[in-house]
């Protein structure tokens, strides 16, 4: 019998350790090992060993980085991109991995379309090379990002060596405001313990109004993780959870279903579970944020000013401010809602979901945007249902381009990219310099704000362009 | 992998904050094979202006820190993307040794797995490590990793660094033959997690099971 009270973290750990050896580090067997077009590097190291695939049927592949959004029918046009998306196929297929292709209905943002098949579950462990992995955490899974070396690893032993992080528990407690959402927690708290915050830690997601989140929502918040420095951040599954997966294509069925509920409502942290740090946010003091810097921590409620070096004591801070905003191209103690943008991306694992979308098209709609931009559904089936419900027309009237699903201007590589020194509004979850495009300056925000944003051709606040809406 | 037990080297002062793996090598080089070598996308975007011209903005092109195999930063070193290509940059152009404030964990974890120390030391500790660099340039650092020791100038400073990574390091070990070794374990893990969890094996629909 157990006396010591666990938390979600410490039972996921628990249920996957392989070996413990001293010291501490674990060998944690993966259930799921998600892969997508960077991971050839690590295929050329499972060649270079001349190893087999361990358990080829935990890990699914699919093409999202690179893929063209748009004229998707067509072959792609640049060979370098073509190659990439096709070396995925060939890797994979050689090895007997099931593979999303471009064309793949079921095709999308690995983050967002691998949770749509029903293969993100409660309980699981899954890994993938990419730091968003956190985003699989909303459904209570223990997910986080690795680089080549461990994917190559995971290949060719399902399993990876770890040592148990520390815990923290945020809680978000009350109900937030009408117009605000995940994303808006997610970088007040970022802003709050800084990008390097939670470096070493877990993050449980708990309290009233992280409860009330929808499953995107929690997949936003827990995709946002790996910008506090948390390799991996989760919410304990609910009813939230089990009405989402039911029916998808990869879950269980039927009284299999019904079973693995009984053992994933055994999840949730004990009473009395201890944390090694906890942090509580007033849900009803969250606003409208985005983001002034180059680093997710440098955010702040839209009706702020642009901070003032001059003010900071500290050198090393100040000069990370002073570079900051020589970057962004603003000036100290400017209005935030003052800052003219030159375009919008809506879009990326962090807020390409259906309901991002309409949460985007609730503002737009009946309007212009002042400037031009880009939709990028986060899948191929959220393109699917935007369309069912009209939501490509009123991005379309609005004057922005609705494409196909992709990480798209999240990253760039696929050759959507911000132009040098443009300033964008986007939903993405990174404004390091040069991550939209050499030169390319981002300010990270919720897609209403983006929308908002569009509408009027400066940050604003989506509250005042959703009264009498919503 | 080549252990890591002890480096004095030529250090190059890095002092920027929040340097991710995004500004260490920018995406659009990712496409590009290891075999071709990473070392010339470092901080490329920092490093060059759009012609391809040599910025010089940062000491890494001063040639008094040539052949730097130690570099020095401020918080947050490497956070952000899990791209491995920010390590293969670092290793390629010949660092060795990063120290900072704090690092990404996945980034952390990357160098480990390449050979390459992560060094977390005190902030105002690596604010007097930067200054010393700049004051004298070109000056060499000793790195003890078995003492978690720096020595520079004339004062010694602490670093930590997970006991897991130290041990990894200072073996030169290879994390796939460790894991090959445990396959036994391995084996009756699987069997007894098939029985107690059934619903965690991805069901194939599209293979008919
Ligand atoms: S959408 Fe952006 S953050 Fe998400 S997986 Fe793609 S590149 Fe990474």
């Amino acid at each position: 019998m157990r006396s010591q009270p666990l938390s979600i973290i410490d039972k996921l750990w628990e249920s996957h350790v392989i070996v413990a050896r001293d010291g501490g580090d674990c060998l944690l067997f993966i259930d799921r090992h998600l892969l997508h077009e960077g991971s050839f590097h690590a295929f050329e190291q499972v060649r270079k060993r001349g190893r087999a695939i361990a358990r080829p049927d935990l890990s699914f592949a699919i093409a999202d980085h690179y893929v063209p959004t748009r004229a998707r029918a067509q072959p792609i046009a640049n060979p370098e991109i073509a190659r990439m998306v096709d070396l995925l196929a060939r890797n994979t297929g050689a090895h007997g991995i099931a593979h999303i292709g471009l064309n793949d209905p079921r095709q999308g943002i690995v983050h967002v379309a691998i949770p749509e098949q029903g293969l993100t579950l409660p309980g699981l462990t899954i890994v993938c090379g990419d730091s968003h992995t956190s985003t699989h955490g909303a459904f209570g899974a223990y997910a986080f990002g690795i680089g080549a070396s461990e994917v190559a690893h995971v290949l060719m032993t399902q399993a990876i060596w770890q040592k148990k992080p520390k815990c923290m528990r945020l809680r978000v407690e009350g109900a937030t405001m009408p117009g605000t959402a995940a994303k808006d927690i997610a970088l007040t708290f970022i802003s709050r313990v800084g990008a390097d915050g939670a470096q070493g830690h877990a993050i449980e997601y708990a309290g009233s109004a992280v409860r009330a989140l929808s499953m995107e929502g929690r997949m936003t918040l827990c995709n946002l993780s790996i910008e506090a420095g948390a390799r991996n951040g989760l919410v304990a599954p609910d009813q939230t959870t089990y009405d989402w997966l039911k029916g998808r294509p990869f879950a269980p069925k039927g009284e299999s279903f019904e079973r693995a509920v009984e053992a994933w409502d055994k999840l949730a942290s004990d009473p009395g579970a201890s944390f090694d740090r906890e942090i509580t946010l007033d849900g009803g003091e969250i606003v409208p944020t985005v983001t002034w810097g180059t680093s997710p921590e440098q955010a702040l409620p839209v009706d702020a000013t642009v901070p003032d070096p001059s003010t900071h004591a500290d050198p090393a801070r100040a000069a990370a401010i002073s570079d900051a905003i020589a970057y962004m191209g603003l000036t100290p103690g400017g209005k935030l809602s003052s800052i003219a943008i030159d375009r919008v991306f809506i879009g990326s694992c962090t807020n390409g979901r259906i309901e991002d979308l309409r949460a985007a098209a609730s503002v737009l709609a009946g309007r212009r945007a002042k400037v031009p931009g880009l939709v990028s559904p986060g899948s191929s089936s959220v393109k699917r249902q935007a369309e069912e419900e009209g939501l490509d027309r009123i991005f379309r009237e609005a004057g922005l381009e609705f494409a196909d699903s992709g990480c798209s201007m999240c990253v760039g590589i696929n050759g959507d990219l911000v132009p040098p020194g443009e300033r964008c509004a986007s939903t993405t979850n990174r404004n390091f310099k040069g991550r939209q495009g050499p030169g390319a300056r981002t300010h990270l925000m919720s897609p209403a704000m983006v929308a908002a944003a569009a509408v009027t051709g400066h940050l604003t606040d989506a509250r005042e362009l959703l009264e009498g809406r919503a | 992998m080549n252990p890591f037990t002890t480096l004095a080297a030529r250090a190059c002062p890095l002092p920027l904050a929040n340097v991710d793996t995004d500004q260490l090598v920018p995406a659009r080089f990712l496409k590009r094979s290891r075999a071709t070598g990473y070392g010339g996308f470092l901080l490329h975007d920092l490093r060059f202006g759009a012609d391809g011209q040599a910025k010089s903005v940062l000491p890494l092109d001063d040639p008094r820190y040539k052949g730097a195999q130690i570099l020095v930063a401020r918080r947050n070193f490497g956070g952000g993307s899990s791209r491995e290509g920010a390590v293969y940059a670092l290793a390629d152009f010949g660092i060795r040794c990063i120290i900072a404030p704090s690092f990404g964990d996945i980034f952390s974890s990357n160098c480990v797995m390449n050979g390459l120390l992560p060094a977390r030391v005190k902030e105002s500790d690596a604010e007097a490590l930067l200054a010393h660099l700049e004051q004298f340039a070109g000056a060499a650092i000793n790195v003890d990793l078995e003492a978690q020791r720096i020595v520079c100038g004339n004062r010694v400073y602490d670093f930590s660094i997970d006991s897991f990574f130290k041990t990894k390091l200072l073996n030169g070990w290879d994390d796939v033959d460790v894991t090959l070794s445990f396959s036994e374990e391995m084996q009756a893990f699987q069997s007894r997690d098939a029985a107690e969890r059934p619903w965690a094996r991805p069901i194939r629909a599209d293979r008919g099971d």
